[in-house]
């Protein structure tokens, strides 16, 4: 499929100001503001939805979360990235009033969390790592079902159902039973049930997360979608690309801690601020002593080297003739950023 | 700790309705099985027991045994069938189907799940119990319309052992521990409570355990109903029955609280 088309399809799957946010990247959206959903938020509505100040966790004597300060402007898309245990699904709960901070101090949309937890909790929709859908209940049902937990009435439920089913693209299938659905029809169910309350806040914890690409990217599409109505959105996830995609900022955890905070791109920009030319299939040790001299910085990890060189071509010259060597130059992404931060990978 | 706890518990008298009525919807979709699951084991008890002892027992405390055991089944099987609604099903609600943990996204306390829960478990109870009532009545091992006044106290006997499963529920790491529960306090509690025998023919010992435990009590309430005698101490059997029903439910709340929130 050649750019054009693939151009067409998206055209025809998102609407307009979908396909805004699509071509623009996070980072011009902030800076260019009549794209921006967050100007078409009243400046009333323009504040902090989530802050979280000095807030600590821990479970016996393990800290999971460590003196974390963040905030969450009305209207972006916020991410919380890290690997797996790095606290990120319990700060998810902590900001749900599920889990009690032993430190610091938690408001979300103008509330003190966990104190009036509930309150909070009527302003925000969650999408969560695991799916707890209702399988032995239709789609229909499950959406019923859960807008009586906020006190909905079924006429009250009914008036909103058909725009959820169109949301999540389910209106076929509003009668199927949950457990015929695909894993990426459920997700998109469960982020329509999120909707149901019609939340300021969306929490996703992981949403794409055992999800294969096709279904990923519907889902990505339904995010931005949100976005584009002006909700705010806080999402947890370990995969760099998702977070460059779709976060304005986006905090990086490491063992509960912020050990950065900004839009991606100002991250790469800061801390790595080169190409990155990744180089395998020989003794990286070996290479190393070769190609140091013409690199800013190198990272060895596993048997790949990741060489941050102002000048590529260099390094490539200094790697010329030798057998079963595999270069690739690419841009730097978060994935390096938290390479550089911890002197780990990201995914484990 | 207490503002807490105080914020766990059920919001208001109605929140729960939604929480039962989603088990309600649920249990719908398979009524019709459950229902001849849940009335076919007592069924075949009562019958079983009731023809076949009963050739051999004669008439106990001045009924036919089948009558004096229908009462004792009645009781049980409302024992049973909240127990088993609470320890597995909303177990499997609460841990492997992590429906409570969509609930508690919204605007529903966990007090108001363990409530719904509670009274959903009461109600599958008040179901088996009535249909057995009914079917004995129809028989005619009990008393019309006397049985009538059978059903409250057979929905009370539901919600106190939903209330006690759900500590069990509340405590257990897996599916594998609530045997424990059933073997070593339900059945002991069934022989001892005059279900199946009357309990002034055991050692003065068991009989004052017997007077501890609500199974006794519940059937102590339905037993003259069903064989249109007159009850004696009404207060004490309904009184005991609910502080059965109350004390464990705010113990698994705090229990839940704990396991859930931490």
């Amino acid at each position: 499929m050649s750019q054009d088309q693939k151009h067409q399809v998206l055209k025809r799957k998102l609407g307009p100001e979908d396909l805004r946010r699509f071509e623009t990247p996070a980072i011009e959206r902030e800076s260019h503001g009549q794209t921006s959903a967050k100007s078409s938020v009243p400046d009333s509505l323009s504040t902090v939805a989530v802050d979280f100040a000095g807030v600590t966790k821990s479970y016996g004597n393990k800290i999971v979360v460590d003196e974390l300060s963040f905030s969450v402007a009305s209207g972006e898309c916020f991410g919380l990235l890290g690997p797996n245990g790095a606290g990120k699904s319990t700060i998810a709960r902590m900001l749900l009033g599920m889990t009690c901070p032993d430190a610091g101090a938690i408001t979300v949309l103008g509330v003190p969390v966990p104190a009036r937890a509930r309150l909070a909790r009527r302003g925000i929709g969650v999408v969560p790592q695991f799916d707890n859908l209702d399988q032995e209940l239709t789609v229909r049902e499950n959406l019923l079902v859960f807008g009586r937990y906020f006190g909905m009435s079924t006429r009250q439920s009914e008036a909103v159902i058909p725009s959820l089913l169109e949301f999540a693209r389910l209106e076929r299938k509003a009668n199927a039973r949950v457990s015929e659905l695909s894993g990426g029809m459920k997700r998109c169910l469960t982020m329509a049930r999120a909707l149901i309350n019609d939340p300021q806040l969306i929490v996703m914890d992981e949403p794409t997360t055992g999800l294969d690409p096709h279904a990923r990217h519907l889902i990505w599409e339904r995010l931005r979608a949100l976005l584009a109505r002006g909700k705010t959105i806080i999402l947890t996830t370990h995969f760099m690309e998702e977070a460059e995609r779709l976060c304005d900022r986006l905090c990086v955890l490491e063992r509960g801690r912020n050990i950065a905070e900004g839009r991606p791109q100002a991250l790469i920009d800061e801390h790595i601020g080169c190409q990155v030319m990744e180089i395998y299939g020989g003794d990286p040790h070996e290479l190393l002593s070769l190609v140091k001299p013409h690199s800013q910085r190198i990272e060895v990890s596993g048997e790949t080297l990741y060489c941050y060189a102002p000048d590529p071509e260099q390094v490539r010259t200094q790697l010329h003739g030798r057998a079963g060597l595999r270069l690739l130059l690419r841009p730097a992404n978060l994935e390096d950023v938290f390479l550089r931060l911890t002197g780990r990978e990201m995914e484990e | 700790m207490i503002e807490d706890f105080a914020a766990a518990l059920p919001a208001n008298a109605w929140n729960w309705v939604a929480v039962w009525r989603r088990n309600y919807l649920a249990w719908k979709k398979v009524s019709l099985v459950t229902i001849l699951g849940n009335l076919a084991d007592p069924m075949i008890y009562l019958f079983g027991l009731g023809t076949g002892l009963g050739i051999m027992v004669g008439r106990v405390d001045g009924a036919s045994y089948i009558a004096f055991l229908a009462a004792g089944m009645v009781a049980v099987s409302a024992m049973t069938a909240s127990t088993m609604e609470t320890l597995y099903a909303a177990f499997a609600r609460m841990h492997s189907q992590r429906t409570w943990e969509a609930m508690l996204y919204t605007h529903v306390t966990l007090g108001d799940i363990v409530l719904g829960e509670l009274a959903w478990a009461a109600t599958k109870a008040f179901l088996a119990g009535t249909a057995i009532t009914i079917v004995t009545a129809t028989l005619g091992y009990a008393a019309w319309p006397s049985i009538l006044y059978a059903l409250p106290i057979i929905a009370l006997t539901g919600c106190v052992f939903a209330s006690l499963a759900m500590v069990v529920t509340a405590l257990s790491p897996s599916y594998d521990y609530f045997v424990f529960y059933q073997t070593l306090v339900l059945t002991p509690m069934m022989f001892l409570s005059g279900a199946v025998f009357p309990s002034d023919q055991l050692p003065h010992a068991f009989q004052q355990i017997a007077r501890c435990m609500p199974l006794s009590h519940a059937i102590d309430l339905i037993r003259p109903v069903m064989l249109d005698r007159p009850i004696g101490g009404i207060a004490l059997h309904v009184g005991v029955l609910g502080l059965y029903a109350l004390l464990p439910f705010f113990l698994s709340m705090a229990l839940l609280r704990r396991r859930l929130m931490r």
